[in-house]
């Protein structure tokens, strides 16, 4: 069992919705088989009002995971010590049962691109990020789990798979992972490779919790299909059918549907976490 | 072969630039115009972001105008922080040289107010005054010093200012004045509002912060604004939330 908190339990086995401020009413009422929530690190890094005040209420009905989207852990630039500070702030006085970040940057000297951008696989890549992780797992005191990217394009420059470097970060920092199985799904379509035998190389042992979201239909300059994350739309059926393949074989493990633009009205989300509860079914 | 994070930021901000060597789809050739997927979500995401924050801007130059304007500005004053709830603290000066916009003269005002309303909805929780500390002695109440909630924020404004926010959030409000109004902005509970001053209120919440004891708050602002009224002043700061706990002067 990953050990991703100190103070709080692991995250349930259970499904877990990203959270929407307009669902904080039918979401407390009516969870159906929300077991967890998870919240985007950075909204709630204001001082006060609304926003913390409806986190301390959520925290004490569901299990919270934080996931971070802002602090650049692939950059090339040395992490933003404010912002590590801040997180170190929120994630004290919430207590969550995890906290995650991306494999991604956005920063750039003093600017913040509010976009997760991808980096190339090699042995200087991979010796940076750890070095990243160890220091907001030092800064945290705690275990983080790291997100694998939707890619749109490659880096002729990689020598590593995606699969063998999160493998080996894994190794050298004892960080856990978050496998975002629709961010499989968009890689592999859009890099023309299996998404079942990505899974399969995948480090299993380490993840401590999975994501499934919609994403957009587009196509290339050459007509290939070319998947964006969107996170705007319900969960398709080739998603939730790899889902079932990573829990076959994972083990069950907290899922998260991931619904953050054209949000629904409570309802359509709880039935995709009822669908997340369906597959979980079979793992249990 | 090697693509740094500087050539892939200028390529990313700056359509017009080609897309960096060393990127590949996967069959090995260039990436081509999948490079415009990050392209288009970081214009597209700070844009979000930008209407999100500016609603009265956004309501004042409607759908259209309002990207194109957040299309230049995203590109001349990306976030400078991962904390998207503190973006775009430069727009008021932004459109104070934007010649597209400069024939409408309270438009960075009006940033202004967005852009505080904000800050107050983020700001620090706090108890609101309780209004029993005004029942004493006049020598006692006139030592008071009384302090502002970290949610109340006052703007001052050439412009009718709170008239032109009620006219585009309040159903059947009046035309605006041809007159200057200064802001109040309160938090009660979770939700600021703004409410108008009259002339010489921003002077006297101003002393309040500045930690000027009642009676002489009262002094410095009459001076400046014969016309101030006290007790309507206090009555607004009581009933909107204005006023937290307050210190006696020797305190």
């Amino acid at each position: 069992m990953l050990d991703n908190s100190p103070r709080a339990p692991n995250l349930p086995n259970a499904p877990g919705v990203g959270y929407k401020p307009q669902h904080f009413t039918d979401l407390r009422a009516d969870p159906g088989p929300v077991r967890w929530i998870e919240v985007h690190a950075e909204n709630y890094m204001g001082d006060g009002g609304r926003p913390l005040a409806q986190l301390r209420a959520l925290a004490d009905q569901f299990a919270l995971s934080v996931h971070g989207v802002g602090l650049s852990i692939g950059g090339e630039a040395p992490l933003d010590r404010d912002h590590l500070a801040r997180l170190k702030t929120l994630v004290g006085w919430s207590s969550p049962a995890s906290f995650s970040e991306h494999l991604a940057w956005s920063t750039h000297g003093a600017e913040f691109l509010n976009d997760l951008l991808p980096l190339p696989y090699t042995s200087e890549t991979l010796q940076r990020v750890a070095d990243h992780i160890d220091q907001v797992q030092t800064a945290l005191g705690r275990q983080m789990l790291l997100e694998n990217p939707s890619s749109y394009l490659c880096f002729a420059e990689s020598t590593w798979s995606e699969t063998d470097f999160l493998a080996e970060l894994v190794h050298r920092t004892g960080c856990g992972l978050l496998l975002d199985v629709n961010n499989v799904f968009i890689s592999a379509t859009n890099l023309g490779l299996s998404a079942e035998s990505y899974i399969e190389a995948f480090p299993l042992h380490a993840v401590g919790e999975i994501h499934v979201g919609g994403h957009d239909e587009d196509t290339d300059d050459h007509g290939a299909p070319l998947l964006i994350d969107s996170h705007g739309k319900p969960v398709v059926d080739p998603v939730w059918s790899l889902l079932a393949f990573a829990l076959a074989k994972s083990g069950p493990r907290p899922v998260l549907v991931e619904w953050d633009n054209d949000v629904p009205d409570w309802p359509v989300l709880r039935a995709e976490a009822e669908r997340a509860a369906l597959a979980l079914a079979p793992a249990q | 072969m090697s693509v740094s994070q500087a050539t892939f930021r200028s390529a990313l901000l700056d359509a017009e630039e080609a897309v960096p060597e060393g990127l590949l789809d996967g069959s090995d050739t260039p990436a081509g115009a999948r490079f415009s997927v990050y392209r288009n979500n970081v214009v597209v995401s700070l844009t979000e972001a930008l209407r999100t924050a500016f609603p009265l801007i956004y309501k004042l130059l409607g759908a259209q105008t309002f990207d194109r304007l957040a299309a230049i500005y995203v590109r001349q004053q990306p976030p400078s922080s991962p904390l998207m709830m503190h973006y775009g603290q430069e727009l008021p000066k932004f459109l104070q040289s934007f010649q597209p916009l400069s024939h409408i003269g309270y438009l960075p005002d009006c940033a202004r107010l967005d852009i505080a309303m904000r800050r107050s909805y983020h700001a620090k929780d706090a108890a609101p005054i309780n209004p029993s500390v005004f029942q004493t002695d006049p020598e006692e109440l006139m030592s008071l010093r009384l302090a502002l909630a970290p949610a109340t924020i006052v703007l001052r404004s050439d412009w009718p200012l709170h008239d032109i926010w009620r006219l585009n959030f309040e159903p059947d409000a009046p035309k605006p004045r041809a007159t200057a109004q200064d802001v109040l902005i309160t938090r009660p509970e979770f939700d600021p509002a703004p409410h108008a001053l009259q002339p010489g209120g921003a002077d006297w919440l101003q002393h309040l912060q500045n930690g000027m004891a009642f009676g002489s708050a009262h002094e410095a602002t009459i001076t400046a604004a014969p016309s101030f009224d006290l007790s309507a002043a206090l009555s607004q700061a009581l009933q909107t939330g204005a006023l937290t706990e307050f210190k006696t002067k020797d305190s």
